[in-house]
């Protein structure tokens, strides 16, 4: 019964470690300035004891989300960067993916093995050993400070295409020649039965995406000189630490679509990561 | 050679757009770069392998390999382990089992941005991390000034990776027959002998694949450690990452190029590993 115990006490401890970063941002997002000013000091002065925090604000107030979107343009500017970045990404990616996970799931062509191993290794090149290549293709094409030398490479991702493979293949090959026998072509089987069938997987490479593209850091950095392009990961660690209260306010508007996603698309979220790892 | 049945091409048609995009944006300028790793970057002229030379003398480079090297070996063996150990005290727990595979998922997606502020706050030399230590009467660190850096990295990469890994390993707890385990009681085998020699065996084939997962993942940990920390972070936190980013704006493409190319030669060593374990689980 011990034990029974002691495993309840970890879990309990690593469920508020994985939460009260939220509950932490949420905190000081509502705080009055005068108050954070306050609890912050030793951060700010470096002076006085140590900071200690508090959950539950004195007096809560709103007055930090109300600067940032009433008093912040920069703030909007971002914002849409970061919708465009992200939109753009999947919805090149579910266009021109979609039709290549089934493609390489359900037909046989010269070739194919050497091209899914390709993808697949490029799939798990880390961005900084891409990132010389990547510069070379946008300097190239003059794609450099654009936000389309951000979508386009995104879009021609590998990741998603063996993500939707995965689910694709689980198909039964039967229940095409079927739909063959009855005389539909390629395109209506992909269409008809392909599309709806692997829905799933699309999801999750969607969630899987979006989590990625919102989060988007590396290649923003290194790619878009212009102020004027960034997405909001890079403008928040801009905020000066005396403006706490507006960059945790920042901090939970960037918080919220992904945690929407998360919780809306969760069970696909955990299919795609399954999908990664495990053949069944 | 195989012989493909007339209309094989009909697939490659799926195929073709998004492998024209990936051939354009990743194939060739990859191809491009192993190229010029053998090359002078401004002369031009064929240098053979001067340029590898010359990474694996950088004082740097040898600095942040090590570094990722130590970082890799400390945080995958510690993440497996302990995703493990809670994918198997969840399996086991019915209650609220749901519930809590999504809480230890959620940092999962959270955005590194959101947490920044936070990161400083706690790992400051005044900051939330010592007050706790100071209050439970343990001498306070400099966490981001000191060799500690590099616990502060492992700590981010074990909270944001557990979730994943735990879910990988629940799959592969699920996939185990359960009337393995009924056979085993009915011979009398105790829960830890179920553990050792069905559990263990069993979940082999997920080892590797979740392993090589954990080290690509690991890649990603620089994105707290650049936003916390900026160009040059303290020493024992200065990874291949912040090398590649900083050659980048130095534009020392040479370097670079022949960096690119051993990193990725070593990873691609881990994917074929990987992808012979994929083999012999077929």
């Amino acid at each position: 019964m011990k034990i029974k115990y002691l495993l309840n006490g970890i879990l309990a401890a690593l469920v508020f470690l994985a939460v009260f970063p939220i509950l932490f941002t949420v905190a000081g997002s509502i705080m009055g300035s005068q108050e954070l000013k306050q609890v912050l000091e030793p951060f700010l002065t470096g002076e006085g004891g140590y900071i200690s925090w508090k959950f539950l604000p004195l007096y809560p107030t709103l007055r930090a989300y109300i600067e940032v979107l009433l008093d912040s343009p920069e703030f909007f500017v971002m914002f849409w960067n970061s919708v465009k970045i992200t939109a753009g990404v999947l919805v090149g990616q579910i266009l021109i993916g979609v039709p290549a996970a089934w493609g390489f799931a359900k037909y046989k062509f010269p070739g194919k093995n050497v091209l899914f191993l390709i993808y697949i290794a490029l799939m798990m090149m880390p961005f900084q050993v891409l990132m010389l290549s990547n510069y070379l293709v946008l300097d190239g094409l003059g794609l450099l400070d654009t936000l389309a030398g951000i979508i386009l490479p995104g879009i021609f991702s590998t990741f998603p295409v063996f993500i939707m493979y995965r689910f694709f293949e689980g198909i039964p090959a039967a229940l095409l020649e079927a739909a063959r026998i009855d005389g539909a072509g390629e395109w209506l089987c992909f269409w008809k039965l392909g599309i709806p069938l692997g829905s799933p997987g699309i999801i999750s490479a969607l969630v899987l995406g979006f989590l990625e593209y919102w989060n988007l850091i590396e290649q923003p950095m290194a790619f878009l000189k212009n102020k004027e392009l960034w997405c909001l990961s890079l403008y928040l660690p801009e905020i000066d630490a005396s403006q706490a209260g507006k960059a945790f306010a920042v901090s939970v508007i960037v918080l919220i679509p992904a945690v929407l996603v998360f919780l809306a698309g969760q069970d696909y979220l955990e299919q795609g990561i399954i999908s990664t790892a495990i053949k069944e | 050679m195989k012989k493909y049945k007339k209309g094989s091409w009909k697939g490659l048609l799926f195929v073709l757009p998004s492998l024209a995009g990936v051939s354009l944006f990743w194939l060739i300028p990859s191809m491009d770069v192993v190229r010029r790793s053998f090359f002078g970057a401004v002369s031009g002229e064929f240098t053979g392998i001067q340029n590898y030379v010359a990474v694996f003398e950088n004082r740097a480079f040898r600095l942040a390999a090590m570094n990722t090297l130590r970082f890799f070996l400390v945080c995958i063996p510690l993440l497996v382990c302990l995703s493990l150990l809670i994918a198997v005290i969840l399996t086991r727990q019915k209650k609220m089992q749901q519930l809590l595979k999504s809480t230890f998922l959620l940092p999962m997606a959270i955005p590194v941005a959101s947490v920044v502020l936070l990161w400083k706050l706690l790992f400051h030399k005044r900051g939330i991390l010592n007050g706790v230590l100071a209050a439970l009467s343990l001498p306070a660190l400099d966490w981001m000034n000191t060799d500690a850096s590099f616990y502060v990295l492992v700590a981010s990469y074990l909270w944001r990776n557990l979730g994943y890994d735990m879910i990988l390993w629940m799959a592969g707890l699920a996939a185990i027959p359960q009337a393995l385990y009924e056979a085993a009681k009915v011979d009398g085998a105790g829960e830890w002998k179920c553990f050792l020699s069905i559990t263990l065996p069993n979940l082999m084939p997920s080892f590797f694949t979740i392993t090589v997962l954990s080290l690509l993942n690991a890649f990603k940990v620089f994105r707290e450690a650049y936003l916390v920390a900026g160009d040059y972070p303290q020493e024992s936190m200065y990874l291949l990452q912040h090398l590649f980013n900083n050659w980048y704006r130095e534009l020392s493409l040479d370097k670079m190029s022949a960096a690119a190319v051993v990193t990725g030669a070593v990873i691609l060593g881990l994917i074929i590993l990987l992808w012979k374990t994929w083999g012999k689980e077929q």
